[in-house]
């Protein structure tokens, strides 16, 4: 017998512990901490690999390399299950493990992101910030970083709606986000199906939400938002399924899913 | 291991003071390309010294090389006496310290080609970005500078307006504002009108001209002729990586004595 009224219950938040509500909120900020973290790093090593010093520019690459080339799920078990064989000292709980390793792979396909977006900048810029007497730094900071913020955020937008799913995979070593509460709360009752529909619901809800909010940042950025009418023009289905050009949210992306 | 500023002996002053810019054998290559090969090159203080030449004789990487946007591969450039680019380590030439070609550079002006503005500010803001974070001025002073920049190369009215809202004349007369906001003591002017259309050529040569009046030392890379003959006290015919012919405008255009300097002007008339 199907349980809507659990579906219901759970839905609403009405359940006994709040479940959906911790386990909603530990998807967030698990999410938005790695995906922070993750730019970050992208953009030392972008840095890096970009560097004409073998010293930075080898380890980038094979830092790259590692973290694009081996399975999420194998980094996060290799950190939860392996870190404890290693140094039996430091045991990182699963939130911990969780965080770490999803920054780490996170800063491997920004990095690609940033690299993309820097060099999408006429190399003049940085020439002209160059010849008024400006340092590296200074140029990337306050003349090539915002430049290249136009091209890395649509792609970044689009990092974070697989971040904000790909947290599911926490739920293998026992992290109760919504994935897992599903799972760990409805075997209790063979209630796993009703649960999980209850979490779709939410990480549809989610990345909806996310989805509102990345047209609105790609909308602020676009120089020619005055003369663009279209989003306003586009019916609510359109938008939510992220049809538009390509800067707005469009199907195609630069990484894809994972 | 010594490390000296290279400074050079009295012996090179000119007459008006130490020489703004003196390039010594200039050699630079592109893979196997030579597109500098021995240059020499002296500008004193005031002087404006023209360029000519084909499209691949070396003249704009000359310039390139004044302000060490190209590293050269042989011979030595010294900015009002100071080795540009370099430091000599036990007799060798090393690259310099990032800060010391930063702080070299912060005196030369260097209008480019395609004017390179920044889109994501507006005029004003081009223009004081390099004074407030790199001199460390103060914002007011440099905001009142700015503006009184703009009113010099005719455009107060747009002192908020971005790049792209401006046509390529005015876009390069915010570059010209942008380089002096920095008080240089020379100025280098790589093709400054070749991008433009014909009829805003005219309003960017109007403001070089005047800085020249106003005894700017500047080192013009440029097509346009009339300007050279008219503005210029030193003109250099540059051909295949070499000095071809120099010397005053009249002797250059009127009087020239080589070959290939006949043949590039009789095809620019």
């Amino acid at each position: 017998m199907f349980r809507w009224d659990l579906v219901w219950q759970y839905l609403t938040l009405q359940d006994p512990n709040s479940v959906f509500l911790n386990a909603l909120w530990t998807t967030v900020w698990i999410s938005v901490l790695a995906q922070a973290i993750g730019v970050i790093l992208g953009l030392f090593l972008a840095l890096m690999r970009m560097s004409r010093y073998p010293f930075l520019n080898w380890p980038a690459r094979a830092y790259i390399w590692f973290f694009r080339g081996s399975p999420l799920l194998v980094q996060v078990l290799l950190l939860y299950d392996g870190l404890p064989r290693v140094l039996s000292s430091l045991l990182l709980p699963a939130w911990a493990c969780v965080v770490v390793a999803f920054s780490l792979n996170e800063g491997a396909y920004m990095s690609e992101i940033v690299r993309a977006g820097i060099t999408s900048v006429d190399p003049g810029q940085m020439e002209a910030a160059k010849s008024l007497g400006m340092r590296f730094s200074l140029g990337m900071r306050r003349i090539i970083l915002p430049q290249a913020a136009r091209v890395i955020i649509p792609p970044l937008g689009n990092e974070f709606n697989n971040m904000l799913k790909t947290t599911s995979i926490a739920s293998v070593i026992g992290l109760i986000e919504l994935t897992g509460a599903a799972e760990t709360y409805g075997s209790q009752d063979f209630v796993i199906f009703e649960l999980l529909i209850v979490a779709t619901v939410y990480y549809l809800l989610l990345t909806t939400i996310w989805g509102f909010i990345q047209a609105w940042i790609e909308n602020r950025l676009d120089p020619n938002r005055k003369l663009k009418t279209d989003i306003n023009q586009k019916t609510l289905a359109a938008r939510m399924l992220g049809f538009g050009s390509p800067r707005t949210g469009g199907v195609g992306t630069i990484t894809g899913g994972r | 291991m010594s490390d000296t500023r290279d400074t050079l002996p009295a012996g090179y002053r000119g007459e008006s003071g130490l020489e703004m810019v003196r390039a010594e054998k200039i050699v630079k290559r592109f893979g196997d390309l030579t597109v500098l090969n021995g240059v020499d090159l002296s500008v004193k203080r005031g002087q404006v010294v023209v360029i000519i030449g084909p499209s691949g004789s070396g003249k704009t990487t000359m310039l390139r090389c004044i302000n060490h946007l190209e590293k050269i591969d042989d011979g030595r450039i010294y900015i009002e006496g100071e080795l540009m680019g370099y430091r000599i380590v036990n007799g060798k030439p090393v690259e310099d310290r990032e800060a010391n070609i930063a702080r070299i550079r912060a005196q030369i002006g260097f209008v480019f080609q395609r004017f390179n503005l920044f889109p994501h500010m507006t005029a004003l803001e081009n223009i004081i970005e390099a004074p407030i974070h790199v001199l460390h001025e103060s914002k007011d002073v440099v905001v009142e500078r700015a503006h009184s920049l703009l009113a010099k190369v005719g455009l107060a009215e747009k002192a908020n307006a971005f790049p792209h809202r401006l046509s390529g004349g005015q876009q390069q007369r915010v570059a010209i504002a942008r380089a002096l906001a920095m008080n240089p003591k020379l100025m280098l002017f790589d093709e400054a009108t070749s991008a433009l259309d014909p009829e805003l050529v005219g309003e960017v040569l109007k403001v070089m001209r005047q800085l020249a009046e106003e005894g700017m030392t500047m080192v013009v890379v440029t097509h346009e002729m009339g300007f050279a003959r008219d503005v210029a006290d030193h003109v250099i015919f540059m051909d295949k990586a070499v000095i071809v012919e120099q010397g005053t405008p009249e002797q250059v255009f009127d009087h020239c004595e080589n070959e290939r300097t006949r043949n590039f002007l009789g095809m620019i008339k």
